[in-house]
């Protein structure tokens, strides 16, 4: 018999070997799309352990913006960059022993936070979806559209800013471009493109004959 | 134990592969059936020489595809480039997993359906683009870019789409959808009518999103040869090829479950008779009205690519962004609207 | 669920946030030659939401959205003074924008956006809000840095207060979330009663360290005040003065809604904390500026040492240093407005006239200036009677209040040194011969001169009349005005 708890928790680690696995791979790996397929799969695995969380909704909007837009922009600017893998790594022993004092001092950090004792003290509070008899999604949609209704517009004014910013500092009118009026080109006529010119029949060619005008005979295209 | 492993194991692999054995073999039958109507449509026969009238055109190719050799292009990126088909076909198949084909016929009936639908679906683009850049050729890389683009713009048009069934039907369970739609008036019950627009984007969109004619710059035959999998050939390119096709008929399938009732009846409501369990499903409803309706779907796909010529690349933007876009979220707040002065009627299911 | 209530609590911010929509699509569907109607516009909002803010303001307290939103007294001295400031800036930044072909909508849309973030903030009843409010702030104020996309200087300038904006973002909830963790709410007014007796000490002060982090990035207080000169000097002086004077009430007000609403039970361990970065900020303030030959850079090291003196009166943890703090922030931004404003009426297409060796002479070419120039560095440099002067001796009295007289003589001591760097710009205006080539002229927009006057002038009368605004500081945290 499988204890279905036990199984979880060996879920647990397995999803998190990888994900731990993954994010290492995102800052050793030396290609650099491989490392940004290997952040994907950070995501992805973050992801799985959400869902064992029982955050289905997190763990599939995660999934959505990031494994499925951000990412996806990501590895399109690496591709388009075309990184010297060698110039990338001048730096790294220079700086090596400065990001291992960080990387330790975080670690020390993140210990002590862990191994405050009183961590065990309080109770998470149950799972206020379960208690509510809702699903996840369910729930967090309620609680966004009701309790937290004032920051979730203000997230949505937060949105709106980045997008004024983002033409502010983009959008260049430029003088030289081609640009074509789509409501232009759907409202033409054939009128407007071809004109037709009634003109008398030729005669035959004779030897003498002066070279036409060029000009009105031409359908303009 | 040995209940558990049956029930927890073999029983579940045997539904999947209900599903996809005869969704490749759907595939396989599809693309048959489009070389033929495009045939139709051009005078032409079409394929008639394999089989009976052709019958086993698709199933000649598989096999010649099968044994033909993958070449790997130089200075290609060797992992990747073999990666990128599988990335693009496990989406198309694991979508399939919340598809319900009728009452209780659905392999996983997740609460947040329409979600794993969307996280699946935006997936896809990577194996898209891995391929367009592993195969270290320019045509690719311009066919992974346009198609990546595309994509994503696309994705919002269709997320906004699905925002709107979602308010009507007030869940994310795509059971739960069907069940809204059902009603007394028939097919006037269903989302279509109120979602009319809504109805047209999503479709629109869903060949934009599968890269199909008139939205098919990424593969564009006479500007990038063939886009993405240009270096493709082989098994490699079947499965990219299969991906491709699995995916049409998904999105034929999510048209009609989210706006053409998914399995039920056109008459729903209208008759009551009860006749035999072998004539009732036509107007109690059953997963054959949901086939029916998804081929009508899988046809347009093939009416589409016989009828209009290419979309230029500006112009898709220009459709995705400044039209479908804007006209979703109005009738986002349309639908919002419906909903909450109950101009439509939600079926609660059966 | 919100009633129409909640909604009339927040009428002002509602309102805004409508009409910089509605600005924004104006903007997009008007000629480049009508934009000065958009800047009286813009200008006319700003003073409609003044309206609003006075003539809407609740008997006490009003709450909104369960808790989310708080509308106290405080909350509307502050909106007020930033709505004002803003307008001001509007005013300053015009001819310097059209000079500059940065006279776009965005920076006025994107500047109320910045000012619905410093009402939210300041407004804030829980720690989402703050940390929403907080960046719908910043974000506007890293893209106007960067408005001018084709200078270099602004670029880098935007990128660093970016990276090291977003660092003290994320250090800031950082601490929210331990903070949440050690109490489990995320509403300020329950933090108040929770945090006393939390039943994880340690990582409840853990979560303030971080948070004590990002309200010092916000403020710009030493040792996390590296961005300010840089951000100063790089950004177009027209944005420079918006950040220098604004965004500087908001920080007050995130300080005191996190530390006193929130974490009011943890002062002892806070307090100490603020006097070592007041201490800090006033020496690396003074010391640096000292050495400056750039005017706009010169004043951003002014910035860290003012904001060191708001610390001292934030110290006291009292309503009396309450009170003086936010005395204080307001009387810095009004100064700044006026420092930057005279910046911003000598500079011309093609000259910054943002080193101090420009302004040589001023007295000779334009007296009235470099009046009111004199006005601006003596208040900033706190000599009596102007406006800075009493700020000052408010704050340091509210750190002898609070018995640590060492750090009162500390602020003292600095004054003084800082006396030296604000006299080095008036000695120059006064005493020094104008540089050859330098032709130093005043912008002809009546609109600015006038303000601009009114502004510097607004010093030397609040500091002879500081009665009423000390007043309504004090009220504001319930003390009453004597």
């Amino acid at each position: 018999m499988i204890d279905p708890n036990l199984f979880q928790l060996i879920c647990f680690y397995a999803f998190g070997v990888v994900t731990v696995g993954a994010a290492l791979a995102v800052i050793t790996l030396k290609n650099s799309v491989h490392a940004v397929l290997a952040l994907v799969l950070t995501f992805f695995s973050t992801a799985c352990i959400w869902l064992l969380a029982e955050a289905e909704f997190l763990a599939i909007a995660l999934i959505v913006v990031y494994v499925g837009a951000v990412m996806v922009l990501f590895l399109f600017v690496v591709m388009m960059l075309d990184i010297k893998q060698e110039q990338v790594r001048e730096g790294f022993i220079r700086y090596l022993p400065v990001g291992i004092v960080v990387a330790l001092v975080m670690l020390v950090e993140m210990l002590a936070l862990i191994g405050v004792r009183a961590m065990q003290a309080i109770p998470m509070g149950a799972n206020p979806a379960a208690a509510a008899g809702m699903s996840n999604t369910a729930w967090l949609g309620t609680a966004l559209y009701t309790q937290y209704l004032l920051p979730f517009e203000i997230a949505a004014l937060i949105l709106t800013v980045g997008v004024v910013a983002a033409v502010a500092l983009t959008l260049r009118q430029r003088a030289d471009r081609r640009h074509e009026s789509a409501s232009q080109q759907v409202r033409v006529n054939a009128r407007d493109r071809v004109r037709i010119v009634k003109m008398a029949a030729e005669q035959p060619a004779r030897t003498t004959a002066q070279p036409q005008q060029p000009g009105d005979q031409e359908a303009k295209p | 134990m040995g209940e558990q492993i049956l029930n927890q194991l073999v029983w579940p692999i045997i539904y999947i592969l209900c599903i996809a054995v005869p969704l490749i073999l759907a595939v396989a039958m599809f693309v048959y059936w489009e070389r033929k109507v495009i045939g139709w449509m051009h005078v032409r026969m079409g394929p008639n020489k394999i089989g009976p009238l052709g019958l086993l055109q698709a199933f000649a190719d598989v096999v010649k595809l099968l044994i033909k050799e993958v070449i790997l292009p130089s200075s290609a990126n060797r992992f990747l480039y073999y990666l990128a088909p599988l990335l693009a076909l496990v989406p198309a198949f694991a979508a399939w997993a919340v598809i319900p084909f009728g009452e209780r016929m659905v392999l996983s009936n997740a609460n947040a359906g329409v979600l794993y639908l969307l996280a699946m679906t935006s997936l896809g683009v990577y194996g898209i683009i891995l391929a367009g850049w592993a195969s270290n050729s320019r045509y690719a890389l311009l066919g992974a870019m346009r198609s990546a683009a595309q994509v994503i713009s696309y994705e919002l048009a269709m997320g906004l789409c699905l925002v709107c069934v979602l308010v009507l039907a007030g869940s994310l369970n795509l059971t739960d959808i069907v069940h809204a739609q059902a009603g007394g008036k028939g097919f006037l019950d269903w989302f279509w009518l109120p979602l009319l627009p809504v109805f047209v984007i999503y479709f629109i969109s869903g060949v934009a999103e599968t890269n199909r004619a008139p939205f098919d710059v990424a593969e564009g035959e006479s500007e990038i040869v063939a886009g993405f999998h240009v270096e493709y050939s082989g098994s490699a390119f079947a499965i990219f090829f299969l991906a491709e096709y699995a995916n049409m008929i998904l999105v034929s399938f999510l048209a009609s479950v989210l706006f053409l009732g998914g399995w039920l009846s056109p008459f729903q409501g209208w008759i009551t008779a009860d006749v035999s369990p072998w004539v009732n499903w036509i107007w109690t409803g059953g997963f054959i009205w949901l086939f029916i309706k998804a081929f009508l779907f899988a046809f347009m796909f093939l009416w589409f690519r016989a009828s209009f010529p290419r979309y230029r690349y500006d112009q898709i933007m220009r459709l995705g962004w400044k039209v479908f876009i804007p006209i979703a979220i109005a009738w986002v707040l349309v639908a919002g609207c419906m909903k909450y002065f109950g101009w439509v009627s939600i079926g609660t299911g059966v | 669920m919100p009633n129409f209530n909640d909604i009339l609590v927040l009428l002002p911010e509602f309102y805004l946030v409508a009409a910089a929509c509605l600005l924004l699509l104006l903007d997009a569907f008007m000629k480049p030659e009508q934009r000065g109607l958009l800047h009286w516009l813009s200008i006319a909002v700003l003073l409609v939401a003044v309206y609003l803010v006075v003539a809407g303001q609740p008997d006490g307290t009003a709450t909104a959205f369960n808790g989310m939103f708080v509308r106290d007294r405080v909350a509307e001295i502050l909106k007020v003074f930033a709505l004002l400031c803003t307008v001001l800036v509007f005013v300053y930044a015009r001819p310097y924008l059209a000079d500059r072909k940065l006279f776009v909508g965005e920076f006025y849309t994107l500047a109320i956006f910045a000012v619905i973030g410093i009402m939210l903030l300041v407004s804030a009843g829980n720690l989402v809000t703050v940390y929403l409010g907080l960046e719908l702030l910043t974000l506007s104020s890293y893209a106007l840095v960067a408005l001018n996309r084709d200078s270099p200087l602004s670029s880098e300038a935007a990128i660093k207060y970016f990276v090291l904006g977003a660092l003290a973002s994320g250090m800031l909830l950082y601490g929210m979330s331990m903070v949440y963790g050690a109490t489990g709410t995320l509403s300020l007014a329950q933090l108040h009663g929770a945090a006393a007796h939390s039943a994880m000490p340690n990582l409840l002060l853990f979560g303030l360290i971080f948070m004590i982090i990002g309200i010092g990035f916000k403020l710009g207080v030493a040792p996390f005040h590296m961005w300010i000169p840089d951000v100063y000097q790089g950004a177009p002086t027209a944005v420079t003065v918006f950040i220098g004077s604004a965004p500087k009430l908001a920080a007050f007000g995130m300080a005191y809604r996190l530390l006193e609403s929130g974490l009011g039970d943890l002062a002892q361990h806070w307090q100490l904390m603020l006097a070592v970065l007041a201490v800090l900020s006033l020496a690396i303030g003074n010391l640096v500026a000292i050495v400056q030959s750039n005017l706009k850079r010169l004043l951003a090291y002014s910035t860290i040492s003012h904001m060191g003196y708001l610390l001292l009166g934030l110290v006291n943890a009292g309503p009396e240093g309450y009170a003086a703090a936010m005395f204080y922030a307001i009387s810095y931004a009004l100064m700044s407005t006026a420092a930057f404003g005279v910046i911003l009426a000598l500079a011309r297409a093609g000259f910054e006239c943002e080193e101090i060796d420009d302004f040589k002479g001023l007295n000779q070419r334009s007296p009235w200036m470099a009046f009111l120039m004199l006005l601006a560095m003596f208040s900033l440099a706190g000599v009596p009677p102007l406006f800075g002067f009493f700020a000052k001796l408010l704050v340091l009295q509210a750190a002898i209040d609070a018995n640590m007289l060492w750090l009162a003589i500390v602020g003292a001591v600095f004054a003084i040194i800082g006396l030296y760097y604000y006299l080095r710009v008036v000695k120059v205006m006064y005493f020094d011969k104008p540089q050859d080539g330098v032709r130093l002229e005043v912008q002809q927009d009546v609109s600015l001169r006038w303000m601009l006057s009114l502004n510097a002038l607004l010093l030397l009368v609040l500091g002879l009349c500081w009665g009423p605004l000390l007043g309504w500081c004090r009220a504001a945290f319930g003390l009453v005005s004597a």
